[in-house]
C-alpha cells in the first residue's frame, strides 16, 4: 500500500428523523407506522398535487450547514431531478443542485480516527426528499410510500480519505454530530443513513495536490453500514491496486459499482458513458425564499453542544479522565444521562463511574438503550443518597441497583431501617469489645508485629453484623481498643 | 334563465321566481343538447341536485369544471387516456372555494389533453366544435367550457391557461375569457402542465361575471406556495370603478395590417375590427398610444413558450406511470410497464412535446435551449413591465381571425402571422392578468381583443375590461346557432 495512495470521497445521506412533517408533505415523518399511513397525496404523486416546504427541515438542514462550517446561500431554492424509477412516484426528485447554491457549499469537519485528528473537506450539503421504499418478493414487488417525502440530507465531501477506516470514523463523527444536534436519530439500523462512496489510486510518490495525479474514480452506490462502507473501500484498493500491478488500470473505464454483502466483493455495474441525465432544473413550485441574517443568526444561536464540546467540559469542569469522558460522549442519550445526574446532585466523578460502569454495562447486557433503562438518574439518585446518608454501604448499593433494575422497584423501597448501616459508636464498641475478648491469642500476634491480623478484627466485626457496619468507624474504634490492650 | 347573467339568476332564485332545481335540470339537459352538437364534455352528472340558495351570488347556479381540475369522487381525465378511469380522493381548492360559494357542479368539459394544444381536438373523447359553426374549432385547451358557455348550459365554467388555453377559445366563441396574476387562484388540484405558466381561470358572457366567479375561486392556499393573499381585492366592486392612468396602448409589430403582405380578407377584416374597437377606448376618454417592442424579442416568443412549456411539462407527467393510478400497463418489469402504459396512453401531440421538452432540459442542450429561453422570457416581461410604467394596459388583437376551420387544421402555425397567433403568451410569461373580451364579427363569425394588465392589477384590468364591454353590442351573447328560446 505504500507505494500508493487512496484518495475516497463520500456521499452521505442521512434523513432528517427530527422533523413532525415531511419535507413537502403534511404527513408524518415516521415511516415505521404501518405501511402507506403516512402518506399524503403529493407523496404519492397524484395529479394536481404541490410541494409545500417544511420550514423546520430548513433549519435544521442550515443548522448542519453551519456545523459543518459550510457557506449559505442568500436565497433557499429547489431543483427538480428527473428520472423513472418505481419508488419515485412523482417521476423528480426535489433537491438541490450546485447552481444556484444548496444549503451549504464548502466547509470542512474535523474527525478522530484512532486517537489522530484528521480534516476532510466538504463539497456541498443539501437537502431533498427521500424515495419510497420497495421490497422485491419472488414474483411480485411492494412499495411503501410512508417514505417518500421524508427530508434527508446529502453531504458530499472531497476526496480526502485514504483509507476504508478514516471514511468510517468519519461517518461514526457525522452520525454523533446529527444526533447531538437534534438534526437526527441517525440510525443505520433503521436505514436512515445510506452511503455512496467513490475510491481510486495514485501513485504515492505523486504530488496528491495535483487532481492530474488521481487516478479513476469508481463509484460504489447505497453502502448501508458503516463497516459496509470500510469493507467496500478496503476491498475496492486492493482490487485496484492489483489492476494496477497486473498493468491493466490504466483500461478501467470510470464506472459504478455495487457493493455485494454476500460475497464481500464490489460487481460492475455500469459505465460512466451510461450515467443517466437528471435534466435538473428549477422547482417552479416552490418560489426563492430569501434567508434573513436573523433567521441565520438564530440558528446558529441555538447549534447544541457537540460531543465534542461536552467531552472538554467533562475534562475541564469535571476533572474526568480523556477516558471516561469519551466513553460518556459517544452516545448522546448515555451524555444526557450523565449530565442529569450531575444536576440532580450525584458528584460528577461518583456519576461517570456508575454511568460508564454500571448502568453502560447493565444496558448492553440487557440489549436496551439508556433510554429505556428502568433506573433513572432519579433511581440512581436515591441510591447514591442512601450511601450518604450511611442508610446503605456501597456493597449494598451495587446490590440495591442490580435487585431494583430486575424487580423494577424503586431503590429507596430496599433501603429499610433493618439494613441500615450501623454507625452507631456504642453499638460497635460493645461488639468490638466482646470480639477481642473472644481473641486474646490474636491480639497477642498483632501486638508482636502481625499487623495485618488488623483486617482479621474487620472481618469478624462485619461478620457479626451481616456486613453492616460502617467501615470507617469500625476501623477508628478497633484501633483505639487494640491500642488500649 | 341560463342564458342571463349571474346577478340576473341570482335575483330571480331569490325572489323564487325560479329554484335551483329547475336551474340545474335545465343545465343537464342543455349539457347532453351541447354534447350532441359540440362535443363538450367528459362527465355529465346526471344525478345533480340543486342547492341552496344564500346571499352567495353563485349560490344554487350551476357551473362547469374543465376536466383537469381534481374533483373528489368524480371522474378527472384530463381528457386524457392515461386517466380515462381516475377519480381523484380530493378536490382542487378552487374548486372547494366554489362549494363553499353554494355553486352547483353540473359537468366536466372536454379539453385539450392535459392543456397541451391550442385547438380542442386533442381530448381523448374526441373533437369539440364551435358552437357558432360546427365545421370550426372552438381552440384551446379550454374549449369544452368555451362551446359550453356560448351555448347557453351556464353562465360560466372554469379553465385553465398555460399559453392562451381560456382567452383564445373565449375569443372564438364570442365570450369572456380571464386569467387573472399568477397565484391569485390557488393551482393545488389543478393537473399541472408548465407549472411556471400554468393560470386558473374562468370563461363567462360577461366582465362582471368573471369578477364574481374570480372572486369566489381566489386566495391564499397554504397548499399552494405561489399563492398569495387577494382579499383586498375586490374585482366585482372594480367593475364599476374609474381606476387607473387612463392610458392604454397597442403594439406595432403585431397589430400593423402592412406588416402581413399575405393577410387573408378574415385577417385584414379582423384587424380593422380592433382598430374600431380602439376608437371606443378614445370614445371613453383614454389616451391610446401605439408603441414599439423589438421585433427579434417577439419573434422569440412561441420558441420560449414551446421551450419552457415543454420543459416543465415532460417532468410534472412523469407521475404518469400506470403504476399509482391510471391503467396498469404491461410488460416483464417496470419500464416496460411505464413505457406501455405511457405509449397507449398519450396522444401523439404530447409525445412530440415531451421529446422536446426532454430534448432541451438535456445537459449538453440545456444552456443553449432551457436557460436561454428562461433568460429571453425575462427580457420580453421586462419590456411589458416598462409599458406598464406608462400605461395601465396593453390592448390588442386575439388571434388573425375568427375559429379556424377543422378541415386541415394543423397545430402549427402559419409563420407569417404567428406573434398574432400566440403573443398572449407574454401574459403567462410575466403572469399578468389577461382577458379577452368579444368586440365585433368577421364572417358572421365572433372576434376578440384582450386587455393585459401589470401584475395584481387585475382590478385595473376589470374597470378597462367593464367600461369597453360597456360600448359594444356583445356582451351576453349566445352562440347563434345554439340559441334556445
Amino acid at each position: 500500500m505504500t507505494k500508493y495512495l487512496a484518495k475516497i470521497g463520500l456521499e452521505m445521506h442521512c434523513e432528517i428523523s427530527k422533523t413532525k412533517s415531511k419535507v413537502f408533505s403534511s404527513a408524518k415523518n415516521d415511516y415505521n407506522d404501518a405501511p402507506n399511513t403516512s402518506v399524503r397525496p403529493l407523496d404519492m404523486g397524484f395529479p394536481g398535487t404541490l410541494p409545500v416546504v417544511n420550514k423546520e427541515a430548513v433549519r435544521l438542514a442550515l443548522m448542519a450547514s453551519m456545523i459543518l462550517h459550510s457557506k449559505q446561500p442568500e436565497y433557499i431554492w429547489f431543483e427538480r431531478k428527473n428520472y423513472y424509477y418505481p419508488d419515485l412516484p412523482k417521476g423528480y426528485q426535489i433537491t438541490q443542485d450546485n447552481n444556484p447554491i444548496p444549503v451549504g457549499i464548502g466547509g470542512y469537519v474535523e474527525y478522530e480516527c484512532h486517537g489522530e485528528m484528521k480534516k476532510v473537506r466538504v463539497t456541498n450539503i443539501h437537502l431533498e426528499e427521500d424515495s419510497a421504499s420497495l421490497d422485491h418478493y419472488d414474483t411480485t414487488s411492494t412499495i411503501n410510500y410512508n417514505r417518500s417525502g421524508v427530508p434527508l440530507l446529502e453531504l458530499v465531501t472531497e476526496p480526502d480519505f485514504h483509507s476504508g477506516e478514516e471514511a468510517m470514523a468519519f461517518l461514526e463523527h457525522m452520525r454523533s454530530v446529527y444526533q447531538y444536534a437534534g438534526i437526527s436519530d441517525a440510525d443505520t439500523k433503521k436505514g436512515q443513513i445510506r452511503c455512496d462512496v467513490n475510491v481510486s489510486i495514485m501513485d504515492a510518490s505523486l504530488d496528491e495536490a495535483n487532481p492530474e495525479n488521481w487516478g479513476t474514480k469508481v463509484e460504489m452506490k447505497n453502502v448501508n453500514s458503516f463497516g459496509g462502507v470500510r469493507d467496500a473501500i478496503n476491498y475496492e484498493i486492493e482490487r485496484q491496486i492489483e489492476l494496477k500491478e497486473n498493468g491493466t488500470y490504466d483500461e478501467m473505464p470510470q464506472q459504478t459499482r455495487r457493493w455485494d454483502e454476500e460475497t464481500y466483493s464490489t460487481i460492475y455495474m455500469r459505465s460512466k458513458v451510461d450515467a443517466l441525465d437528471y435534466k435538473y432544473f428549477v422547482e417552479p413550485n416552490i418560489p426563492k425564499y430569501k434567508l434573513t441574517k436573523e433567521w441565520l443568526e438564530e440558528i446558529r444561536a441555538s447549534i447544541p453542544k457537540l460531543a465534542m464540546e461536552r467531552k472538554q467540559e467533562y475534562i475541564e469542569n469535571y476533572h474526568l479522565s480523556e477516558y471516561d469522558a469519551g466513553v460518556l460522549i459517544k452516545e448522546k442519550s448515555v451524555s444526557n444521562y450523565f449530565e442529569e445526574c450531575v444536576r440532580l446532585g450525584i458528584e460528577a466523578k461518583v456519576a461517570a463511574n456508575w454511568v460508564t460502569v454500571n448502568v453502560v454495562g447493565e444496558c448492553n447486557k440487557l440489549e436496551i438503550s439508556i433510554d429505556e433503562f428502568y433506573i433513572t438518574p432519579e433511581y440512581l439518585k436515591q441510591i447514591m443518597d442512601g450511601m450518604k446518608e450511611g442508610l446503605i454501604s456501597s456493597k449494598q448499593a451495587k446490590e440495591i441497583f442490580y435487585k431494583s433494575c430486575e424487580e423494577k422497584k424503586e431503590p429507596k423501597t430496599f433501603m429499610s431501617k433493618d439494613n441500615a448501616q450501623i454507625s452507631d459508636r456504642e453499638e460497635l464498641l460493645h461488639l468490638i469489645t466482646s470480639i477481642l475478648d473472644e481473641n486474646v491469642s490474636q491480639i497477642e500476634q498483632y501486638k508482636n508485629g502481625k499487623t495485618n491480623l488488623f483486617d482479621f478484627f474487620v472481618g469478624q466485626v462485619m461478620k457479626h453484623t451481616r456486613g453492616k457496619a460502617n467501615p470507617v468507624i469500625t476501623k477508628e474504634i478497633l484501633t483505639e481498643e487494640l491500642n488500649k490492650r | 334563465m341560463l342564458e342571463k347573467d349571474i346577478l340576473s339568476i341570482h335575483d330571480a332564485l331569490v325572489r323564487g321566481e325560479v329554484t335551483s332545481e329547475e336551474l340545474v335540470r335545465e343545465a343537464i339537459k342543455r349539457s347532453h343538447e351541447v354534447e350532441e352538437s359540440c362535443n363538450a364534455f367528459v362527465t355529465i352528472l346526471d344525478d345533480q341536485k340543486g342547492g341552496e340558495v344564500t346571499d352567495n351570488l353563485l349560490s344554487g347556479i350551476p357551473y362547469g369544471l374543465k376536466d383537469n381540475y381534481s374533483t373528489k369522487g368524480i371522474l378527472s381525465t384530463g381528457s386524457s387516456n392515461t386517466l380515462k378511469d381516475y377519480v381523484p380522493f380530493f378536490s382542487a381548492t378552487s374548486v372547494l372555494n366554489l362549494e363553499r360559494a353554494g355553486a352547483v357542479l353540473v359537468n366536466k368539459t372536454a379539453m385539450d389533453e392535459f392543456g397541451m394544444g391550442g385547438t380542442g381536438t386533442t381530448c381523448h373523447t374526441g373533437v369539440v366544435t364551435n358552437p357558432w359553426d360546427h365545421t370550426r374549432m372552438t381552440a384551446g385547451s379550454s374549449a369544452g367550457s368555451a362551446a359550453a358557455v356560448a351555448s347557453g348550459v351556464y353562465p360560466y365554467a372554469t379553465g385553465s391557461d398555460t399559453g392562451d388555453s381560456i382567452r383564445k377559445p373565449a375569443a372564438y366563441c364570442g365570450i369572456v375569457g380571464y386569467k387573472p396574476t399568477y397565484g391569485m387562484i390557488s393551482r393545488y388540484g389543478l393537473f399541472a402542465f408548465a407549472s411556471s405558466l400554468d393560470h386558473c381561470g374562468v370563461l363567462t358572457r360577461s366582465v362582471r361575471d368573471a369578477a364574481i366567479v374570480a372572486d369566489e375561486m381566489k386566495g391564499i392556499d397554504p397548499n399552494d406556495m405561489t399563492s398569495w393573499d387577494s382579499s383586498y381585492m375586490h374585482l366585482k366592486e372594480a367593475c364599476d370603478k374609474d381606476l387607473g392612468k387612463k392610458k392604454v396602448c397597442y403594439i406595432k409589430e403585431i397589430c400593423d395590417i402592412t406588416r402581413y403582405p399575405n393577410a387573408t380578407e378574415e385577417l385584414k377584416s379582423h384587424l380593422e375590427n380592433f382598430r374600431k374597437t380602439i376608437d371606443k377606448f378614445k370614445e371613453l376618454g383614454y389616451q391610446v398610444d401605439e408603441v414599439n417592442i423589438n421585433e427579434k424579442l417577439l419573434a422569440a416568443v412561441p420558441s420560449v413558450y414551446v421551450i419552457i412549456s415543454c420543459a416543465e411539462a415532460t417532468s410534472n407527467m412523469s407521475n404518469l406511470t400506470g403504476i399509482v393510478f391510471g391503467p396498469r400497463g404491461e410488460g416483464e418489469n417496470y419500464i416496460e410497464m411505464m413505457k406501455d402504459h405511457r405509449t397507449k396512453g398519450f396522444s401523439s401531440l404530447i409525445k412530440r412535446r415531451f421529446v422536446i421538452g426532454s430534448y432541451v432540459l438535456q445537459k449538453e442542450n440545456q444552456e443553449r435551449y432551457f436557460r436561454n429561453a428562461q433568460r429571453v422570457r425575462r427580457l420580453i416581461v421586462d419590456e411589458y413591465k416598462k409599458l406598464f410604467e406608462s400605461y395601465d394596459a396593453v390592448v390588442l388583437p386575439v388571434g388573425s381571425g375568427p375559429a379556424k376551420k377543422l378541415e386541415g387544421s394543423t397545430d402549427i402555425l402559419d409563420d407569417s402571422t404567428q406573434i398574432l397567433e400566440e403573443h398572449l403568451q407574454i401574459g403567462n410569461f410575466g403572469g399578468f392578468p389577461s382577458i379577452t373580451i368579444p368586440d365585433g364579427f368577421v364572417n358572421d363569425l365572433p372576434v376578440g381583443i384582450n386587455i393585459t394588465c401589470n401584475c395584481y392589477e387585475d382590478e385595473l384590468m376589470f374597470s378597462i375590461a367593464s367600461k369597453l364591454e360597456g360600448t359594444m353590442n356583445y356582451k351576453g351573447q349566445i352562440a347563434k346557432e345554439a340559441r334556445h328560446d
